[in-house]
């Protein structure tokens, strides 16, 4: 496997399609760091946790760099999965390498994880490079907790990007073509990502609860709601914690980070586990899947 | 025949959407020896290859590789063989060597050790100069190459090659053939499909014919080419200046000698086995000046195409 894991990675990084990911996320990078500097002078720093609000604060046009990266992480792990199968099948050394002394979950093993670490690397270098322009910028170090919190950020993101990177595999399993399997990626993005939580669930749900619990049903969301409590601790989660209508009667107070983890950690078990679902059923079809003849 | 056998299947049947592509078929390629497997296209000949690898499964009865059994066992039929698809593809962002290298891992062969190997193998197939050029640039007939030394570079016990010919040039051909032709010298059986019969016949020692999945005839290329022409029998055929009554008696009574026919100069003369230098003798004692004499050659053609008809 590690031979399959490390010709994998080796792809990624001498592949064109990396380097325009990678440019991608630099501009979001830096989209995001301008923002934070048009609209950090403006926050308020009576809460603290000023080094969070450089991955938080929008600017007047730019949004935040939570929300570039919110819609760059889908895109990243599609743009790795979508045609991790299929173009091997379509270039025809499928067969060659399924006919040489490897188990065949080794295959599908390797490309999972060389793309889970291609987007650990990126979204890393990510954080890392804002941070350190950021430090300079603001000239506040983070504390301890924000590391953490910056920390968590991070992991959320990647099994956020592993979720869509499964959810492509799969796809580039079932289906032959590329282009079929790409475009059903991102359909099922797009469909989440703005028909269900802004077109189809206002319409079919009656409370707000019922609202808020369909809306969870779209990974977008999940992560969405993780995001914003690992980085703004002052904030309340609408339906997280209250009900709205107490909302107002709050006293500005950020939450410790015990509490944000515990208020997190059914979005974190939920999007690992449809990762591992996803992942769970690429395995099983590609296990099954028959090499035939033409 | 005393030797020891490479594949063996029982009943292998494979069916695909309630079609049977390949129905209850035997099949024994014995080792060191070129097998050919023949049949027109959708005759079940990739699909038996496949199932031999272990790549696909068997509806029902088996198939063995060296003793292995390729669906339980398939990945140590996978150590000993090797597979040249059809459709043979690389990655195209690699160089040949890197590709090389890369299945020369997969099969746990150290880099010092597949370094020299892979320069081998790509002289071999004539793509040496090419080595260090992405496979993306390759033309088919080159990737055909590259395939064979894919195949030849894990050094396996039994080579399965789809078509190995396909796509390449007639020196290409010619090289190919050559370099398959010598592969049972250094312990490799091969068993190999193709339409091209000349191909076959210049290769291989036996063949199979298959058709709708049915073995139709299984064999040596010489039993099974003197089967198809004259009935087990060999055909002498002799010119002489002048055929008289007399020296076609003589003829007659050489032990053996089944039937003589005369077209003008030429005599064609049915025997059971090879006669050519009783009847020389017989001749030259006759006093008949003898111009040539050649036994009937049959190719692989003949053999086809009388199975098929039947078939």
């Amino acid at each position: 496997m590690i031979t399959i894991l490390r010709k994998e990675l080796a792809d990624y990084f001498t592949s064109i399609r990396c380097f325009i990911l990678f440019l991608l996320v630099l501009l979001a990078s830096a989209g995001g760091l301008y923002a934070a500097s048009q609209g950090i002078r403006g926050a308020g720093s009576e809460t603290g946790f000023v080094f969070l609000k450089l991955f938080t604060t929008s600017g007047e046009a730019i949004p935040s760099l939570v929300i570039f990266i919110a819609l760059f992480v889908p895109i990243i792990g599609i743009a790795l999965g979508f045609d991790a199968i299929n173009s091997e099948h379509s270039s025809g050394t499928l067969n060659r390498i399924l006919s040489q002394p490897v188990y065949r979950d080794n295959v599908i093993n390797g490309k999972f994880l060389a793309g889970l670490f291609t987007l650990s690397i990126m979204m890393g270098a990510t954080m890392l490079i804002v941070s350190g322009f950021g430090l300079r910028m603001i000239g506040v170090p983070p504390t301890a907790e924000e590391i953490m919190r910056l920390f968590i950020y991070l992991v959320f993101t990647i099994i956020y990007g592993a979720f869509w990177m499964g959810l492509a595999i799969l796809f580039s399993i079932l289906f032959r073509r590329i282009a079929v399997s790409l475009l059903s990626s991102i359909a099922i993005w797009l469909f989440f990502g703005f028909f269900w939580v802004s077109l189809i669930v206002p319409v079919i749900a009656k409370t707000t609860e019922a609202s808020l619990m369909l809306q969870r049903l779209s990974p977008g969301t999940l992560f969405g709601e993780a995001t914003t409590v690992l980085l703004l601790p002052i904030w309340r989660g609408a339906g997280l914690l209250t009900a709205g209508e107490e909302l107002s009667y709050m006293i500005p107070n950020p939450l410790s980070l015990t509490q944000s983890l515990l208020l997190v950690w059914p979005h974190l078990t939920t999007l690992i586990s449809l990762t591992a679902i996803c992942f769970g059923i690429s395995y099983v079809v590609f296990m099954r899947q028959e090499i035939r003849a033409t | 025949m005393g030797k020891k056998i490479a594949v063996e299947t029982q009943d292998l049947t494979k069916r695909y959407d309630g079609v049977t592509v390949v129905d209850r078929l035997n099949l024994h390629v014995a080792e060191n020896e070129v097998f050919g497997l023949l049949g027109p296209n959708g005759a079940g000949k990739t699909t038996t290859i496949l199932m031999l690898l272990g790549l696909t499964e068997p509806a029902s009865g088996s198939a063995r590789v060296f003793g292995f059994d390729s669906t339980r066992e398939p990945l140590k039929v996978k150590r000993l063989a090797g597979y040249l698809p059809e459709k043979v593809g690389f990655y195209d962002n690699l160089t040949a060597r890197e590709n090389l290298k890369f299945i020369a891992r997969l099969n746990n062969i150290s880099d010092a050790e597949s370094h020299h190997l892979i320069e081998q193998v790509l002289q071999a197939v004539g793509i040496a100069d090419m080595a260090d050029v992405a496979v993306g640039k390759f033309s088919r007939g080159m990737k055909q190459r590259l395939g064979i030394a894919d195949v030849v570079v894990k050094k396996p016990k039994i080579a399965f090659l789809d078509e190995p010919t396909a796509g390449l040039d007639p020196e290409g051909i010619n090289q190919i053939l050559d370099l398959i032709v010598s592969l049972p010298q250094t312990g490799t059986t091969v068993v190999l499909s193709s339409h091209r019969l000349y191909e076959v016949q210049r290769v291989c020692h036996s063949i199979g014919i298959l058709s709708k999945g049915k073995m139709v005839v299984e064999g040596s290329l010489d039993e099974l080419g003197r089967e198809a022409l004259t009935e087990g029998r060999y055909r002498i055929e002799v010119e002489t200046a002048e055929v008289s009554p007399r020296l076609i008696k003589v003829i007659n009574k050489i032990a053996g000698v089944r039937k003589v026919e005369t077209k003008g100069n030429l005599l064609q003369i049915t025997t059971d086995s090879d006669l050519r230098s009783e009847i020389a003798k017989v001749i030259v004692q006759s006093d008949a000046p003898l111009i040539q004499m050649k036994i009937q050659e049959f190719s692989v053609d003949d053999i086809y195409m009388r199975y098929f008809h039947e078939g």
